[in-house]
C-alpha cells in the first residue's frame, strides 16, 4: 500500500507545484496590468505627509500611497522582463542549437567564444550601457537583459540539443538532404520544448531581479513613474519608520520570483516525465 | 535443514520446496494504479537444486517480473498480490523486509541485465567482489580475499593484485559480466536468478559466459533462474524451459521436449521465426502484438493471435494441463492442433550461381575516426535483387561501412560505385536521385522517428523532398505504403510513441520506401526487436525485394539470420573482411579460424 500513497503523492505534489506556480503567477501578473486601473490614487499623488501610516501600507518618502505606488510599479518591470526574456531564449537557442548541430570547430569556437561573454557578469554589462547613455529607454533595458542571458540560455540549450542531434531521426533527415535549416526547425526544436520552457520561466525570474536591481540603482527608463525596484530605492533609508514602503516591493518581487521558479520546476518535471 | 511438509498447493514435485530449490507458488502481481490487472498471473514454478530453468519470453512477458519477484521484490508501481516463493519451508514473500535483505545476496543472488551500470564504478573490483561478506561480516578479511580470488579463477579472469585493483571501466563487457558472476556466487547462494546477463554481449563472449555460468550452477548445485528472450541461449544452457506470455506461463517442460515438441501455439509460432544456423527458413512473424496489462483479451490470452483459435479459446480460461509427465501447456486444444515439426519452415539456401547484375560495387574502401582508422581495404559487390549480410561482433566496422555507403560518415577513401557513377562522401554532396535510390534503415526504431511527427509526416516527408507526389496524391501513397508493411491508414495521425517497437520499424521501412529505392542499408534493423516481431519484418524485407528488385546491404551480428536472409556475406572483424562468398560455402564450409569460431560460439537451437 505505501508504494501507492506514494507515487499518488508524487504526482499530485508536480502537478501540484505547477498549479501553484502558475496561480502566483497569474495572480501577480493581474496585480501589475490590472492595478493602475483600480488604484486608490494617482501614482505622483501626495495623499499626505511622508512615512505616514494612512492608507493600507501607509505613505513613501514624497508622501504618495504606497499601495498605488506598487500597483503602478509592476507593469513596466514584467513587460521589460518579459521582452528581455524573449529575446534571451531566442538568441540563445539559436546559438546553442547551431553550435550543437553544426558540431567540431565551430562548436568549440561559438561556445569557447560564449563562455567569454559568460564570464562577463550580468550586470556589469547593464551598468557600462546604461550609465553611458543620459536617459535609458525601455528598449535599451531590453535589449540589454537580453543580450546578457543569451550565453546562458545558449549552454543550456546546447546541452538539450546535444543529445537530440546525435539521435538516428536527425541523421534520417541528412541522408535524405534535407536543408540544414529544416533539419534545426523541424527535427531538432520540436524536441527541445519542455526544457526550453522551464528555462524561460527561469530565465524570467532572473529578467525580473534584473530589471528591479537595475531601478535600484537608478536606471529606470522614466524616474517619474513608480517601479518596484526604484521604490525599494527611494525609501531605503527610511526602512525603520516606514517598513512597507520597502518591504512591500520586496514581497511582491519575491512572489513573483517563487511563482515563476515553481512553474519552470514544475515544467521540467512533467517533461521528465512524459519522455521516461 | 528440515524436511518439510508439502505445500497442498505445490504441484505435485517430489523434490519441490525444502531440499534447497526454490519454488513459487500460484503468484499474481498486479498493479498499484490499476487494481484488478494483473502483470503475471498464476505463476507456478519449480527451481531445483543445480538445475537451469529458462524463462522465455518477450517484452512485455512479465519474465522479469517473474525473475525478480523469488527475490521478494517488485518494481514500484507492481505489487505481489496473492501467492508464495517458498525457500527452505519459508515463504520469501510474508518475510519481513530485514528478513528478505539478509536472504538477498546470501541465500538468493542476482545478477543484472547490464552489470556495468550494477557495479559501481568507484569501488575497485577486489572490494566490490567482497562487499557483501564484508558488509554481513562473514568470514576473515583475509578468507574473504581468498574466495575473491578462488570465484575469478572459476570464472576464468586473472585473480592477481593487479586485476583485483582495477575498475569497472577497464574490463571489457565480458569480464564485467563474468565478475558478476563472481560475486554472485561468493556467498555461495542456493538459488540465483539472471536477468538477461549476456545480452549485448559479442557471440564468443556469451559463449563463455554461459558455459562459466552453467558450470558453477551444476558445481555449487545452485537453482537458477535465467530469464531471457532469446531462444537460441535457453537452447544451450536450460534444463527446463518456461515460456511465457502475457503474464502467464504458456508452456512448461523439458529443454528437449519444448524444442522438439512443443503443445502450445505461441510455442511453435516463436520457433517458427526464429532463423537456424543450419539451413535458411521462411521466418514468420505472429501477427498482432503482445498485449499489455489490461489489454489482453479474455478467455486464452493469445486467443487474437493464434491461428488455431475457436469460439471456446474466447470463453474459456485454460490451465496448465499437462501433456505428458513434465510437460504443461496452457492451451484447452492441446493434442487437437497436430504436431509440429521445426523443419516446415526449411527452405532451400540462397542459389550461389545465380546470375549477378551489380548494382552498388565498394572497392578498397578505408574507413577513419578522426586519425584513427577503424575499416582496412574492404571490398564487395551487391547486385539487384540480392542481400548481401555484413556479420561481425561489436567494433568490426560492419556498421561503419554501412554508413559510408548510406553518407553518414564521410572519413573515408576508396570508391563506392553505383551503377556508374562514383558516390560522394556525404549525402549532401550526392545528387538526389542517388539520394533517392540509397535508402538507409537504423537499428533502433525508437530513435529514428522524431517523437514530435505523426506517422503520416514522418513517411510523407521522402515523397515531398524527392517530388514524387504531392498533396492527397501523396497521402494516397502514405496509406498505400503503410499497407505494404502492414499497418493500417488509423496509425496515421499517432505519433511514433503511441505505436510498439516492430511497428515503429515497420514505419522506418515505410519511410525508406517512400522514396522508391533500389538499394536499402539495413543496419541491425532487427536486433532491438523481439523474435516474433524480427520474424515478420524479415519476412516483408524478403517480400519487398523478391517483388520489388530491391537490393540489399544487411548489417547484423546474428549468423543464423544471415543465412534466412542472405545471399552473399561478408565476415568482418577488426576492421577486416576475414572471409566471403555465399552464404552456403562459408556458413558450411568455413575456410578461416575467425569463422568457425564465430559459427561455433553462435547460439543454435538446431
Amino acid at each position: 500500500m505505501s508504494t501507492v500513497t506514494a507515487s499518488g503523492l508524487r504526482r499530485i505534489t508536480t502537478q501540484r507545484r505547477l498549479l501553484v506556480g502558475l496561480t502566483i503567477t497569474v495572480l501577480v501578473v493581474l496585480f501589475a496590468v490590472l492595478g493602475p486601473l483600480v488604484a486608490p490614487h494617482g501614482q505622483n499623488e501626495v495623499v499626505g505627509p511622508p512615512f505616514s501610516s494612512q492608507g493600507v501600507f501607509g505613505t513613501d518618502y514624497l508622501g504618495q500611497d504606497i499601495l498605488t505606488r506598487l500597483m503602478y510599479g509592476g507593469r513596466i518591470i514584467l513587460l521589460i522582463a518579459l521582452l528581455g526574456t524573449a529575446i534571451g531564449m531566442v538568441l540563445g537557442i539559436l546559438i546553442g542549437v547551431v553550435a550543437a548541430y553544426a558540431g567540431g570547430w565551430w562548436d568549440e569556437v561559438i561556445m569557447r567564444l560564449n563562455d567569454v561573454t559568460l564570464a562577463f557578469p550580468q550586470i556589469l554589462l547593464a551598468l557600462v550601457v546604461l550609465t553611458a547613455v543620459n536617459q535609458p529607454k525601455a528598449w535599451m533595458i531590453v535589449l540589454l537583459v537580453g543580450v546578457s542571458h543569451a550565453p546562458r540560455v545558449a549552454r543550456v540549450s546546447r546541452g538539450v540539443a546535444l543529445g537530440i542531434v546525435s539521435r538516428d531521426f536527425v541523421y534520417a533527415a541528412e541522408a535524405l538532404g534535407e536543408r540544414r535549416s529544416r533539419v534545426i526547425v523541424a527535427e531538432v526544436l520540436p524536441n527541445m520544448n519542455a526544457p526550453l520552457l522551464a528555462e524561460a520561466g527561469l530565465r524570467l525570474t532572473y529578467s525580473i531581479g534584473l530589471v528591479a536591481a537595475l531601478g535600484f540603482l537608478g536606471f529606470s527608463t522614466d524616474p517619474g513613474v513608480a517601479n518596484w525596484g526604484q521604490m525599494i530605492n527611494e525609501n531605503r533609508l527610511a526602512m525603520s519608520t516606514q517598513t512597507w514602503a520597502v518591504l512591500a516591493p520586496v514581497l511582491i518581487i519575491g512572489l513573483f520570483t517563487v511563482g515563476t521558479n515553481l512553474m519552470a520546476d514544475g515544467v521540467a518535471q512533467l517533461a521528465q516525465r512524459g519522455d521516461g | 535443514m528440515t524436511t518439510v511438509e508439502h505445500d497442498p498447493l505445490t504441484p505435485g514435485d517430489p523434490s519441490g520446496p525444502g531440499s534447497g530449490g526454490i519454488s513459487v507458488v500460484d503468484l499474481r502481481i498486479g498493479l498499484t494504479s490499476r487494481p484488478g490487472v494483473d502483470v503475471v498471473d498464476d505463476i507456478d514454478l519449480v527451481l531445483r537444486p543445480g538445475e537451469v530453468v529458462g524463462l522465455v519470453g518477450e517484452s512485455g512477458s512479465g519474465k522479469t517480473t517473474v525473475g525478480t519477484s523469488l527475490l521478494g521484490y517488485t518494481r514500484a508501481g507492481a505489487l505481489i498480490e496473492r501467492g508464495k516463493v517458498l525457500f527452505q519451508d519459508r515463504d520469501v514473500l510474508a518475510l519481513s523486509w530485514q528478513e528478505v535483505r539478509q536472504l538477498r545476496g546470501e541465500e538468493i543472488a542476482y545478477v543484472p541485465q547490464d552489470p556495468a551500470s550494477a557495479l559501481n564504478p568507484a569501488i575497485r573490483i577486489g572490494r566490490q567482489i567482497v562487499e557483501l561478506m564484508e558488509l554481513r561480516g562473514l568470514g576473515t578479511a583475509e578468507s574473504r580475499m581468498q574466495g575473491a580470488r578462488d570465484g575469478l579463477a572459476e570464472v576464468g579472469l586473472p585473480n592477481d593484485d593487479e586485476f583485483l585493483r582495477r575498475y569497472a571501466h577497464q574490463l571489457s563487457g565480458g569480464q564485467v559480466q563474468r565478475v558478476a558472476l563472481a560475486m554472485a556466487f561468493l556467498p555461495r547462494p542456493k538459488v540465483l536468478v539472471l536477468d538477461e546477463p549476456t545480452t549485448g554481449l559479442d557471440v564468443t563472449t556469451q559463449g563463455m559466459v554461459l558455459e562459466t555460468m552453467a558450470a558453477l550452477c551444476r558445481t555449487h548445485g545452485v537453482a537458477a533462474l535465467y530469464v531471457t528472450h532469446d531462444l537460441a541461449v535457453i537452447a544451450n544452457i536450460a534444463d527446463r524451459v518456461a515460456v511465457m506470455y502475457a503474464g502467464q506461463v504458456a508452456e512448461l517442460g523439458d529443454r528437449s521436449t519444448i524444442f522438439t515438441a512443443p503443445a502450445h501455439p505461441y510455442t511453435r509460432a516463436l520457433l517458427d521465426s526464429i532463423p537456424h544456423l543450419s539451413h535458411a527458413r521462411a521466418l514468420s512473424g505472429i501477427p498482432g502484438r503482445t498485449p499489455a496489462p489490461g489489454a489482453r483479451p479474455d478467455g486464452c490470452r493469445f486467443n487474437d493471435r493464434c491461428p488455431h483459435v475457436v469460439d471456446r479459446c474466447r470463453e474459456v480460461v485454460p490451465e496448465l494441463v499437462e501433456v505428458e509427465p513434465g510437460h504443461r501447456a496452457r492451451c484447452i486444444r492441446v493434442g487437437e492442433i497436430g504436431r509440429w515439426d521445426i523443419s516446415r519452415g526449411t527452405v532451400p539456401d540462397a542459389d550461389p550461381d545465380r546470375p549477378r547484375d551489380i548494382i552498388l560495387d565498394i572497392s578498397d574502401l578505408q574507413v577513419f575516426y578522426g586519425r584513427k582508422q577503424v575499416v582496412f581495404d574492404v571490398s564487395f559487390d551487391l547486385a539487384k535483387a540480392e542481400v548481401v549480410a555484413l556479420v561481425g561482433e561489436s567494433g568490426s566496422g560492419k556498421t561503419t561501412i554501412s554508413r559510408c555507403v548510406g553518407g553518414l560518415h564521410k572519413e573515408w577513401t576508396g570508391a563506392i560505385g553505383f551503377e556508374d557513377v562514383s558516390l560522394a562522401k556525404g549525402a549532401r554532396n550526392r545528387s538526389a536521385s542517388e539520394r533517392k535510390r540509397i535508402q538507409y534503415i537504423f537499428q533502433n526504431p525508437y530513435l529514428s522517428l522524431n517523437p514530435r511527427l505523426t506517422i503520416e509526416q514522418i513517411v510523407k516527408r521522402p515523397i515531398e523532398l524527392f517530388g514524387i507526389a504531392s498533396g492527397s496524391e501523396a497521402t494516397d501513397r502514405v496509406v498505400a505504403l503503410l499497407d505494404q508493411v502492414a499497418l493500417g491508414p488509423a496509425v496515421l495521425r499517432y505519433q511514433a510513441s503511441r505505436l510498439s517497437g516492430g511497428e515503429r520499424q515497420r514505419v522506418a521501412i515505410a519511410r525508406a520506401l517512400a522514396a522508391e529505392p533500389d538499394v536499402l542499408v539495413c543496419d541491425e534493423v532487427t536486433s532491438a526487436l523481439d523474435v516474433s516481431v524480427q520474424g515478420s519484418i524479415v519476412e516483408l524485407l524478403e517480400e519487398l525485394r523478391t517483388s520489388r528488385g530491391i537490393s540489399m546491404l544487411f548489417v547484423t551480428h546474428n549468423l543464423a539470420l544471415v543465412r534466412s536472409i542472405a545471399a552473399r556475406v561478408q565476415i568482418l572483424n577488426g576492421g577486416r573482411v576475414v572471409e566471403s562468398g555465399s552464404v552456403v560455402e562459408v556458413m558450411d564450409s568455413p575456410r578461416e579460424d575467425y569463422t568457425r569460431r564465430l559459427l561455433a560460439n553462435s547460439p543454435r537451437i538446431d
